[in-house]
């Protein structure tokens, strides 16, 4: 398995370097320009010399093998100087990785984000999976009960219905008639006490619940398959010849087996949490990192979305692995050699 | 009996009266203002963006020396007084400009502001290394120079007969000098702290600034004038969308303040019914316009032909005949593209100069009404006579015109009408649309560019900053005419080239007199009209809403929303 595991992350060098240069390359080529955004009264002279100065005069092998020096030799290094108070070299004079739009460090603008992304697009995903879990057993163990039914219906809607209209009716619905939820996230609003918690869980209450129901209805529909496909298995009729009792037959014996392929999936589902939600995000103002993405490719701040592009690419790579070992660790019947 | 009462009363009425005066006397008695913009804002340094969304939220902190009022009036912010050649501050050379500073001012720090920091703050943007986003505000300036602590001249290298470029107006505020010292050149970049909490000598002063999210400002302890400003703090919020930011104000009531609400008009009058908030509009001098190419755009050509002026040998098959785009432009019914994408927000205009008052010229009136009959009159006169499928033709060339635009619902909405318009006289258009950042983005290597403009017609909105029109006018100079030797850089987009106009350019170059400016600057507006190197639409306004709570506003076309913010109450 350890074998298994450095061969693989071995051959992940190459395929992110591989990636990095799609990415630079395509963002590079692609028909956009930062100063695409200034208003027309500012003159071609005036925006030539921005373009000078935030480096876009330099070819392009230049360019890139900056952005990699920068992306893996000097941000690192900061983040540990960052992380243990330590300065090592010349950190002053090292070239750091920045927006276009705001000239700040891309690093910090990401650590900024990633607190809000992980509060209310892991939470949702957690809530997701909690809910999806319970309702994929029960409609399995009663297909076609009524109960089933209705949650393959509320599934389909989760499915089928996108994000920006659910957010949007749940804005209607909740801060225009009913006046109960807002419907912008107050990110500087700071939880101390009892009462300030609560308005914290009010403003996350819409952005959670809609990435729920998104992320419940996929996970509901692969436990109800695994549980059906396993429920028709052998060893449970064998289980129950022996006289078990239908609760430890569905928990112990068929749970078991069915949350393979859902934890897998579930590890899969993971990079998302980190990438944010874009749509939801931005209907509801969370200033999380599917917001930044957004913004930084409307604004053509390319060092950004190259940046975060690039993150994702590393985290899917990463989870790639984790979904893979676990299936490992879960199944023994898998082995790798 | 009714006498006490009245007497009762008027007691009642006087204590409140002075409870409420005393109540004004005191800074920050207002408490939190929410402001929105959905465009977030990336960095309250207005020297590194020219982005309205920065510009507005660094002038609740930063100040210039002379700011527009809502008429477009120019009134001394952190000078004294506004110079001019009859109090002696401009000279009668028109080569420079002598400031007067208040002498009361500190920065929020608590250091006092003076003439070095104006010095310097020319000094940060001329530097060209730093990529100065006002950098037109300082043409032609030579040099700044400090004559005593409160004095400041600066040197121009032509007669300016309008001299007020330079730190007049919030793109181009005053910064401090000991905050900014280390970050002039390329370490303008870098100095994050300082671009994200400028020091400033406003009504506010950033307290937390998380890029392209919210700022929160409080009211600076050390502003000049002691009552204001009324609320304590701000939040400036960005993000999201202009819809929803108008939903946030007028429907929900959860923010104060909603900028540039750019949306369908009958999608803001239903919020407008909730009765909770009010929608105010400037206008100002932006123009929603078709430009008419005056060269031949056929793609047939290649790149060392298409849309190049080429010293007038390459024209436009039938746009550079005054006939078809003065039915063009006829066949136009302004009013109904107003009512459907613009509402309050627009009105129609024959000018491309709409505004100040002063310089609007009235010669070109007759085009408010749509008239397709003299349209058709005028093409048939012209011997451009319907073929087989009732498309106009003379020659072998059909009037079929190719019309682009930035993508934009409005504009497409816009695209379509005008279309229907132009059938009716027999002319045939292929709408095409343009994402924005492409569109306005210079990339010389992009074909799709509004600079390149290849098509016959292209649709976008035009301004200029502060209310001296000479630099906007000089757009459609021979000399400005975009080609591969200027990298497409030029301003003259409809490449038209009138030997008149330059010389009324010229001559409004070296022009004193208001009066006189304002009459050549219409000439030139004529010139460009009546040629139809360009045809006006709509005179757009800048659109905001405010809560009923919020007073004091009062919406400025001229310069910053926010410039008098200080004044602002509940």
């Amino acid at each position: 398995m350890t074998h298994y595991i450095i061969r693989r992350l071995l051959f992940a060098v190459p395929t992110l370097i591989a990636i990095s240069f799609i990415l630079f390359a395509l963002l590079d080529l692609a028909p956009n320009d930062p100063t695409g955004q200034l208003p027309l009264t500012i003159p071609a002279e005036a925006r030539e010399q921005i373009r000078e100065s935030l480096g876009l005069g330099e070819a392009f092998h230049i360019r890139y093998a900056k952005w990699m020096e920068q992306f893996f030799v000097n941000e690192p290094l900061n983040l540990i100087e960052r992380a243990f108070g330590v300065e090592i070299g010349a950190s002053e004079e090292r070239l750091r990785l920045r927006s276009w739009a705001t000239r700040s460090p891309v690093v910090d603008l990401i650590i900024e984000r990633l607190p809000q992304t992980l509060w209310v697009v892991g939470l949702s995903y957690l809530i997701g999976i909690l809910i999806a879990i319970p309702i994929g057993i029960v409609s399995a163990y009663r297909q076609y009960s009524w109960f089933d039914q209705l949650g393959t219906f509320v599934s389909m809607i989760g499915f089928s219905v996108p994000t920006f209209f659910t957010g949007l009716l749940a804005i209607i619905v909740f801060s225009v008639t009913l006046q109960w939820l807002p419907s912008i996230y107050d990110t500087t609003h700071r939880v101390t006490d009892l009462s300030s918690f609560w308005v914290q869980i009010k403003q996350m209450a819409m952005p959670v619940m809609v990435l729920a129901l998104f992320n419940a209805a996929q996970i509901s529909r692969f436990m109800r398959a695994a549980v059906l496909d396993n429920l028709t298995q052998d060893y449970v009729r064998t289980a129950r010849a022996k006289g078990l009792r239908e609760r430890v037959v569905l928990f112990i014996h068929v749970l078991r087996n069915s949350l393979i392929p859902v934890v897998t999936l579930i590890a899969l589902g993971i990079p998302t949490v980190f990438g944010g939600a874009i749509i939801t995000e931005k209907i509801f103002r969370v200033n999380g990192i599917g917001e930044l993405l957004i913004t930084a490719i409307q604004g053509a701040d390319i060092p950004l979305v190259q940046t975060l592009s690039f993150l994702f690419a590393v985290l899917i790579v990463l989870f790639n692995l984790v979904a893979d070992v676990l299936y490992g660790i879960l199944d023994p019947r898998i082995r790798y050699s | 009996m009714l006498g006490k009462c009245v007497i009762g009363l008027a007691i009642a009425a006087l204590a409140v009266a002075m409870l409420s005066t005393s109540a004004q006397a005191e800074r920050g008695r207002d408490g939190q203002l929410k402001i929105l913009y959905w465009q977030a804002v990336s960095t309250v340094n207005p020297y590194l963006s020219g982005g309205t969304k920065d510009i507005e939220a660094a002038s609740l902190v930063l100040e210039p020396l002379a700011r527009y009022d809502d008429t477009g009036t120019m009134i001394p912010a952190l000078a004294a007084d506004i110079p001019s050649v009859e109090n002696g501050g401009v000279a009668a050379d028109l080569m420079s400009i002598t400031w007067p500073l208040r002498p009361d001012v500190v920065w929020s720090d608590g250091t006092p502001f003076t003439a070095a920091d104006v010095v310097f703050s020319a000094e940060y943007c001329l530097n060209e290394e730093m990529g100065c986003n006002p950098l037109s505000s300082f043409t032609d300036v030579t040099g700044v120079e400090a004559l005593d602590d409160h004095t400041v001249r600066i040197q121009f290298g032509v007669a300016k007969p309008f001299p007020y470029g330079p730190f007049v107006g919030s793109n181009a505020p005053i910064i401090q000098k000991a905050q900014f010292e280390n970050c002039t050149g390329t370490r303008a970049q870098t100095c994050t702290e300082q671009n994200f909490g400028p020091i400033g000598t406003g009504p506010f002063k950033v307290d937390e600034f998380r890029a392209n999210d919210v700022i929160v400002f409080s009211a600076n302890e050390n502003y000049r004038e002691p009552d204001k400003p009324a609320f304590a703090t701000v939040t400036f919020k960005g993000g999201g969308d202009a819809t929803s930011a108008a939903r946030a104000v007028l429907a929900t009531g959860e923010f104060d303040y909603a900028w540039n609400l750019q949306i369908e008009p009958e999608v803001l009058e239903q919020m407008v019914a909730n009765g909770k908030g009010s929608v105010v509009a400037g206008f100002g001098t932006m123009v929603e316009r078709l430009i008419v190419n005056q060269t031949n755009n056929d793609s047939d050509l290649g790149k060392d032909k298409r849309s190049l002026y080429l010293d007038g040998t390459n024209p436009h098959p039938f746009l550079s005949d005054p006939a078809v785009s003065r039915a063009l432009s006829l066949a136009i019914d302004r009013q109904i593209l107003v009512d459907f994408g613009y509402g309050a927000a627009g009105q129609v205009t024959c000018n491309v100069l709409p505004a100040p008052p002063a310089y609007t010229s009235t010669a070109n009136d007759a085009c408010v009404t749509q008239n397709i009959e003299q349209a058709n009159r005028i093409l048939d006169e012209a011997g451009w006579l319907p073929g087989d499928d009732g498309v106009r033709e003379k020659d072998g060339v059909r009037l079929s015109i190719l019309y682009q635009t930035s993508t934009n619902s409005v504009r497409q909405g816009t695209q379509a009408l005008i279309k229907q318009m132009w059938g009716q006289i027999g002319v045939e258009t292929e709408l095409r649309n343009i994402d924005a950042a492409v569109f306005f983005g210079g990339d010389p290597a992009s074909p799709d560019t509004y600079m390149k403009f290849y098509a016959d017609i292209q649709m976008y909105t035009n301004n200029f900053d502060g209310v001296d029109p000479e630099a906007y006018m000089a757009n459609w100079m021979c000399s400005e005419i975009p080609g591969p030797e200027n990298q497409w850089l030029g301003s003259n987009i409809s490449r038209a080239c009138n030997a008149e106009y330059d010389a009324l350019a010229a001559e409004l170059a070296v022009t004193a007199s208001l009066e006189d400016r304002a009459a050549i600057a219409m000439r030139m507006n004529d010139v460009i009209v009546q040629n139809q190197y360009v045809i006006p639409l709509i005179w757009r306004a800048k659109i905001s809403a405010h809560a009923n709570t919020l007073k004091g506003v009062r919406m400025n076309a001229w310069d910053s929303e926010m410039w008098n913010v200080a004044d602002w109450h509940r």
